[in-house]
């Protein structure tokens, strides 16, 4: 046990479900005769969820802050229809410039507000007035041009995704603003927004499957380049997984040349090695599923996409101080508030963050597609919700990982190719995947009411519990005790505070 | 007329004994929280019931009122010349036992007919609530407790100290005959608790035996037929007064007279320079217009001193301190804070931080610990900008430094891995300690730092303080122990009612002279201590 946790980095907690996943894939690819994993199926399988991943970590953060995101399915379908029709139309779309021109003007004055404040830190409203003067001017300026050049020119497939990622970054701020600002509960601003976004989308759309051109297709259904010498396998692909192993493998050596000079405990040799012996053969099998496809394929480019964002996302997730605030806001926001977190500002970026994952997910979704639909974006924020679930996140919030979210999208992916490859028709299918979600919170949620810290913590705690001291278990009782009868008059405070209150 | 009925019991003979408790002993694991405690409550009186908070009081009428079911204490109670054996409040409000918690348990929304009826609706043929006789009997209850509000208003429109009247109402509607108020005054102003008070007069002139937890001597003084001094669980006295003429010092005595022992790590201080100070402090409670949890507050802290704050649970030293902190409690009015003779403002948690404060929140559980996390996320996380580059957490130096903490403050725990809820009382509350000394401050303020832990543990947490104050940091500690006080403070402040009272050197102080400043109800706008000039 010890050693197997050592090995995989420590905490064995997040790779329960990997281990569902694996059990998942290999019942399908028994039950279909060898159908499930075939390259083929395994790009289908990214490619037409990857939109749902990209959706679900952004739910992951709303999550964790203890908030649920009902609207992205909405806002997705309403930036899928402004980034088709602005590029359709384009220079009908002239008037874009201007939010444009507004926004750089408020960068550019911000910019030069605090440049001057850096300098001379008593000149506080008149750098704030000049800095505003010049961002105006430079804002109006390059928002005329940016006009101008649209109705020349129309918009270029690029413009349209900045179009996209913008109106996902506008409607995400219009939400953070009502959750954060004015206070009204996640679950409200997006029960509206999902309304709200639905009606905005039919009343731009008007009901017209609009086509996207080939660049946006690219992304969301395109694959690698093949090039150079034939290896048997696709290039790009090749490189891809070299470069992952490559890097992962420095990284860890790198890790352990620092441990032992700040002197902490080096995690064993053979432990690394046999860690690192795992990655190579874990990414060299998927460098040759995907490598090893039909002639033009590789490892899908809405792949790559996706695995740039689990890396950001999870940096951020653990190694910022914006990410620290995400989890300290979801576990105690009293407490959080009290250790200088700004708990508004928490709860804003993980809303408007939501948001913008939906807009990639839209372009994703839409490049695969095509063109617009008339059920764009219909339940996926379920979807998303569901994968942040079984991936192991708390609906108290405080708890989940970016992993988790991506292996929780993972199985119910798995499951909907799985079971459409056995001929399972999509009755039984919505019952099989409902039964799923429903039996990995209940699993999940009994374990932690019995003191587990979850599911697949339960792994690990006959280890726990073997490591620890028997002198410190025996204080532990008594201290609880004695706090018990502490609480009895100790709480009158609080109680107090609550007739205050009233 | 107005009478109180006995339906439910039998009639009661004046002045004999109607409740009687023999030989009450409660447990919880590992703590004594009641050893052996008799009380008699005398017919148609009010019998107050004393003690420092954590004494047992409430214990006791938890147990009364059957909140800790029978067969979880030892003794017995008797209840109108009948053995009782309460299972549920339910069973104890059935023979005519009544209590109201500090916390009122009136729901805002429904009206006051509603509340007074709820869970004991009037009811017709068939379960149907007759809001008619309902209604009647409202305004009925209402006169009795001396209250003329609308029986259809809601409770929310109504002020603390009508909706305390409407709980009596309450328990009137159940056929109370022994009521338990439990700090009843402790939220009213002046007026409202003479009111109350008066109403509870009039209410044993018919016949209604009340008994009284209160902190305020003075009420007590006032009332009171017969006083129990409750200390450490066991009874200390129990005697018969007339209201009126009550020794106070006596109660005083009683309350807190225990001696220190060797419960505190020797030190001495090493007291410099004036450097954090409070001028005028004036902060309106977040909810109460017009009513001040900071009144002209003034004070200072040295460098290397450990400064007390005494007071009464509910004086308003928590709302001085987290009003301070980033004002994140009530509304500020006026005031400066002065750190090193320059003026700051600190108008959030960051600011604070920013300028050397720190505040370990008095319920760790609540505000100072988010349980999902693990040790080392919990102790950087208030100074989290030591370990930080361009927002990029360095994970490794995190690790090592949370272990040196742990280290330091002897936190016991396998590693910084570990969950904090694995963690048992004392060990939370130092990892809360640790977070706030992680941050490096100059000012610690510490709430309550030592409520609900055992005794080693205290003694731990003593010598943190300490060390606190001989590295030069200046240390304000808020407890309502005040032997703790008394032990490891330099300089003590009183507080009551959001004022200060008094500031006595640790050396000159004693229980009885704090406790006095704690509770005086006298004049105190000409008690103002200045700051040393």
């Amino acid at each position: 046990m010890k050693a197997i946790s050592q090995i995989l980095g420590g905490n064995l907690r997040q790779y329960g479900m990997v281990f569902a996943l694996v059990l998942l894939i290999v019942f399908f690819q028994w039950r279909t005769g060898g159908r499930m994993v075939t390259p083929t199926n395994m790009m289908n399988l990214l490619n037409g969820n990857a939109f749902i991943l990209v959706l679900a970590i952004g739910m992951l953060f709303v999550i964790i802050t203890g908030q649920i995101d009902l609207a992205c399915g909405s806002v997705a379908a309403c930036v899928g229809i402004c980034v088709a029709l602005s590029i359709k139309e384009g220079s009908a779309w002239w008037w874009v410039g201007m939010p444009v021109g507004a926004v750089v003007g408020l960068g550019v004055g911000v910019a030069a507000g605090k440049s001057v404040l850096r300098r001379h830190s008593d000149a506080k409203s008149r750098a704030i007035m000049a800095g505003v003067a010049v961002g105006l001017v430079v804002g109006a300026g390059v928002g005329l041009a940016v006009c101008m050049l649209v109705q020349a020119f129309g918009i270029p497939w690029w413009g349209g995704l900045i179009i996209g990622l913008g109106a996902g970054a506008i409607i995400g701020a219009w939400q953070g603003a009502w959750l954060a600002f004015i206070g009204v509960p996640g679950f409200i601003t997006t029960l509206a927004g999902q309304m709200l976004f639905r009606g905005v989308y039919q009343w731009i759309g008007k009901a017209q499957s609009i086509g996207v051109p080939k660049q946006i297709q690219y992304i969301g259904g395109g694959y690698l380049p093949a090039w150079g010498p034939h290896t048997g396998l696709n290039n790009s692909t090749l490189l891809l997984g070299v470069t992952a192993i490559v890097v992962l493998t420095v990284m860890e050596l790198r890790r352990r040349t620092k441990l032992a000079r700040a002197s902490m405990p080096v995690p064993p040799l053979w432990a690394t090695i046999s860690r690192l012996l795992l990655l190579v053969v874990v990414i060299g099998y998927l460098t040759y599923l995907f490598g090893s496809g039909p002639v033009t394929t590789s490892f899908p480019v809405t792949g790559l996409i996706l695995v740039v964002l689990i890396i950001i996302y999870n940096f951020i997730s653990n190694r910022t101080t914006l990410g620290r605030g995400v989890y300290a806001v979801g576990g105690n926001r009293i407490a959080a508030g009290l250790t200088g977190i700004n708990t508004k500002k928490i709860y804003f970026l993980a809303m408007a963050n939501m948001s913008l994952m939906a807009a990639v997910g839209a372009i994703l979704y839409l490049g695969r597609a095509r063109s617009t639909g008339p059920s764009d974006g219909t339940g996926w924020e379920l979807d998303a919700i569901a994968a942040v679930f079984i991936g192991g996140a708390a609906v108290s919030g405080g708890v989940g990982t970016v992993f988790g979210c991506i292996v929780g999208g993972l199985v119910m992916a798995t499951l909907n190719s799985g079971l459409y490859l056995m001929g399972v028709g999509d009755d039984m299918m919505d019952i099989i995947k409902g039964l799923v979600l429903l039996v990995a919170v209940g699993i999940d949620l009994y374990s932690k009411a019995q003191g587990k810290p979850s599911i697949i913590g339960t792994l690990q705690r006959g280890l726990q519990l073997r490591r620890k001291d028997i002198s410190d278990t025996t204080q532990g009782v008594v201290e609880t005790a004695s706090e018990q009868a502490g609480t009895d008059e100790g709480s009158t405070l609080i109680a107090l505070q609550g007739t205050h209150q009233r | 007329m107005i009478t109180l009925s006995f339906e439910g019991g039998q009639p009661v003979e004046p002045s004999s004994i109607v409740l009687e408790m023999r030989h009450i002993t409660k447990t919880f694991p590992g703590v004594v929280a009641l050893d052996d405690v008799n009380l008699s409550v005398r017919a148609d009186t009010v019998h107050a019931i004393c003690g420092e908070n954590g004494a047992g009081k409430s214990t006791l009428m938890r147990i009364l009122s059957g909140v800790y079911p029978h067969g979880s204490y030892d003794g017995e109670i008797i209840f109108e010349d009948k053995a009782v054996a309460f299972n549920s409040i339910r069973q104890s409000e059935e023979a005519g036992i009544a209590i109201i918690h500090q916390e009122l348990a009136l729901i805002p929304e429904l009206s006051v007919t509603e509340n007074i009826f709820l869970g004991n609706e009037v009811t017709g043929r068939g379960g149907v609530i007759d809001w008619i006789e309902a209604r009647s009997r409202a305004i009925d209850l209402l006169d009795r407790v001396g209250l003329n509000v609308d029986p259809d208003t809601a409770i929310k429109n109504l002020g603390v100290g009508q909706q305390q009247l409407i709980e009596i109402a309450k328990a009137l509607s159940k056929n109370v005959r022994l009521l338990i108020l439990d700090e009843p005054t402790s939220a009213l102003n002046e007026d409202d608790s003479a009111n109350l008070l008066n109403i509870l007069r009039g209410l044993k002139a018919k016949g209604l035996t009340s008994i009284m937890i209160s902190h305020k001597l003075n009420e007590i003084a006032a009332i009171a037929d017969a006083i129990t001094v409750i200390r450490d669980g066991k009874v200390v006295e129990d005697f018969p007064v007339t209201a009126g003429l009550v020794d106070e010092d006596r109660i005083i005595r009683d309350m807190v007279g225990r001696d220190l022992e060797s419960r505190f790590p020797a030190h001495s201080p090493k007291i410099g320079d004036v450097f954090f100070e409070v001028r005028g402090w004036t902060v309106e409670h977040p909810l109460i217009p017009g009513k001040l949890i900071c009144d002209r507050e003034s004070f200072y802290v040295r460098r290397g001193e450990i400064v007390g704050f005494a007071g009464l649970i509910g004086a308003g030293r928590t709302e001085l301190a987290r009003s301070l902190f980033g004002r994140t409690l009530g509304t500020w009015l006026q005031g400066q804070i002065l750190i090193d003779g320059k003026e700051v403002t600190l108008p959030d948690v960051k600011s604070a931080i920013d300028n050397g404060l720190a505040y370990c929140p008095e319920d760790r559980k609540v505000q100072g610990l988010n349980l999902l996390d693990d040790l080392k996320r919990t102790i950087t996380s208030a100074g989290i900008a030591r370990i930080t580059r361009r927002g990029v957490i360095d994970l490794d130096t995190e690790s090592s430094l949370a272990e040196k903490y742990r280290q330091m403050l002897r936190i016991r725990a396998t590693s910084v891995d570990v969950g904090v809820n694995t963690l048992s009382g004392g060990n939370q509350q130092k990892v809360v300690l640790a977070k706030w000394m992680f941050t490096e401050p100059d000012l610690a303020i510490l709430d309550e730092p030592t409520r609900g832990i055992d005794v080693g543990a205290k003694y731990e947490i003593y010598g943190l303080i300490d060390q606190l104050a001989d590295e030069g940091k200046g240390v304000i500690m808020i407890s309502s122990e005040l032997p703790e006080l008394l032990g490891v403070c330099d300089r003590i402040y009183t507080v009551f009612e959001g004022r200060i009272t008094s500031m006595t050197n640790a050396a000159d102080a004693t229980q009885e002279s704090l406790m006095r400043q704690m509770t005086d109800t006298a004049d105190q706008a000409t008690n103002q201590p200045g700051r040393l000039s």
